[in-house]
């Protein structure tokens, strides 16, 4: 592997299987994700996306019976090795989920809850460092007057942005968004899209949609995903417009899925 | 004549209605019943010399004071002892028993042990431990409840726990959570009011345990905060005055019996308003 093709490809898949159990959920899979483009991952339901995206963060070993195989390097060191340390490959990978999970406490305290783990900062640095990740997340002016309130209290649009601080407070590399928007209304839905292209000059964003607008909108790079197997990996419009397989224009076309 | 569909529908709803409605009835006149009856008898034995004077010998005048301390020390050292050890081996079942077969045997024999009589474990203590010691003492009668108290802790720990939904620990572990911080953090305080009503439970359980204590810390006619002695208790003191032939006692048994139905009701009603404040 040469230099050029290291600094080019923030996460590099190689060969990629997953099992639930028995069953082969993943399928040979390689890909090159590029770091600080958003990425977007579509296919109908039960293909492997969100799967795909649970490895980056190695999130699928909460489970038993839940496996990968293969290879997936994060700047060329591979995090499926028995070596890495896999609350550190976490703080570098973080992730936001199809449905908000606000934790129970406070909006405060949900924000500097995964700081805390990893850095000691004064009040005051903290106090700073949750008002930047709450503008970030397009909330702060929203929550700036009950930071002590639960973060329970807060809209389903609401708490979604809160995940996203939260995610993005402990500056990871990577942000994995599994169909972020999708409990969401069209204006929340906006800002998000908005917070993504924002997001990328900093982060690698990988996103999960079933939305193909959506993927269309927020990402420069699509793979397009079907039963397990990495049907088509390409630039966006290249994807959208000039599609090289039959099945991936099958679906963005609406015959299909 | 046939009957359409929803007619028969409603035939058979009718039933069932009725059924369980007579069921209800039945489970609820032999509880109003036993209410009644402790409310009539034990009201005339409620009178401010329970809570001042001692069990006397028949005959003479007297209250159940020694009798409510004690109950309230070994409920009390009963819980401590039982509750951290339930809220441990709870929180092993439910957050790191997911692999191999270690928590379902566990599980399964903490269900045993949760429906085990307690003249059983008040036996038990008394062969491992007042036998052993010579004699009897609060400290016996605090262990039995406590094993009590511990199959209670450890179920409800555990239900509770499994009710926190996966998505919250897969939101902490993403963040790079260590599981330790995951489960003290976050898992706790989604379960907490579950929790604390699951022991506020196993201390009303505890509270009218008759069984365990007769073995283990017997009775004390005398005012004792003496954990190595015998001490006195009100379900024991009930049950012995309960079967005399004295008018004086068995009223004192009636007194007892509605201090602690009014203490259980007292606890069930705290629980109820913790559980749903924060639920």
């Amino acid at each position: 592997m040469n230099q050029t093709n290291v600094t080019d490809t923030k996460i590099k898949v190689n060969n990629l299987n997953f099992y639930y159990g028995a069953f082969h959920a993943l399928k040979n899979v390689s890909m090159d994700i590029p770091p600080n483009k958003v990425t977007a991952f579509i296919g109908p339901s039960g293909c492997g996306k969100s799967t795909l995206l649970r490895t980056f963060n190695r999130l699928y070993e909460l489970y038993p019976g839940q496996r990968a195989e293969g290879e997936i390097s994060l700047d060329g060191e591979n995090i499926l090795d028995k070596k890495q340390d896999v609350t550190m490959l976490r703080t570098k990978v973080g992730m936001v989920f199809q449905k908000p999970t606000p934790f129970p406490m406070s909006i405060y305290d949900n924000i500097a809850f995964g700081v805390r783990l990893y850095e000691e900062l004064s009040r005051n640095e903290m106090d700073n460092r949750i008002e930047w990740a709450l503008s970030k997340a397009a909330l702060w002016k929203e929550v700036k007057d009950k930071l002590n309130q639960s973060g329970n209290s807060l809209s389903g649009g609401q708490q979604q942005r809160l995940c996203i601080a939260r995610g993005i407070a402990i500056k990871p590399e990577v942000l994995l968004l599994d169909e972020p928007c999708s409990a969401l209304d069209p204006i929340s839905t906006a800002h998000i899209e908005e917070l993504i292209h924002e997001l990328k000059v900093d982060y690698t964003v990988v996103i999960v949609t079933h939305n193909m607008q959506q993927a269309a909108r927020v990402s420069d790079y699509t793979a397009y995903m079907y039963l397990g197997e990495m049907i088509e990996f390409d630039a966006t419009d290249k994807l959208f417009t000039t599609p090289k397989q039959k099945a991936t224009e099958d679906y963005i076309t609406g015959k299909f899925g | 004549m046939r009957l359409t569909l929803y007619q028969r529908r409603r035939i058979v709803n009718v039933v069932m209605l009725g059924v369980s409605g007579i069921a209800l009835v039945f489970g609820l006149f032999w509880l109003g019943w036993i209410l009644t009856t402790l409310l009539q008898q034990g009201f005339n034995a409620l009178r401010p010399s329970l809570l001042t004077q001692m069990t006397p010998p028949p005959g003479s005048d007297g209250g159940l004071w020694n009798a409510i301390v004690g109950s309230l020390l070994m409920a009390a050292a009963g819980t401590a002892i039982g509750t951290p050890i339930g809220i441990l081996a709870g929180t092993y079942l439910a957050e790191f028993g997911r692999r191999g077969w270690l928590a379902p045997a566990t599980r399964f024999i903490n269900d045993i042990l949760l429906s085990a009589p307690s003249i059983v474990i008040g036996l038990f203590i008394y062969t491992v431990y007042v036998a052993q010691v010579g004699h009897f003492s609060g400290w016996a009668g605090a262990f039995a409840l406590s094993l009590i108290v511990i199959p209670v802790v450890v179920r409800t720990t555990d239900d509770m726990l499994k009710l926190v939904p996966d998505s919250l620990r897969e939101a902490a572990a993403a963040l790079g959570t260590p599981n330790w911080k995951m489960v003290t953090f976050v898992c706790y305080r989604a379960a907490r009011a579950g929790i604390i009503t699951g022991v506020l439970l196993a201390v009303a359980r505890i509270s009218g345990e008759t069984a365990p204590l007769l073995f283990t810390a017997l009775n004390n006619q005398f005012m004792s905060t003496n954990m190595n002695a015998p001490m006195a208790n009100l379900p024991v003191v009930i049950f012995q005055f309960a079967m005399s032939p004295y008018d004086d006692w068995q009223r004192l048994a009636w007194g007892g019996a509605i201090l602690i139905t009014f203490g259980v009701l007292g606890l069930n009603i705290l629980a109820r308003i913790l559980f749903r404040k924060n639920a």
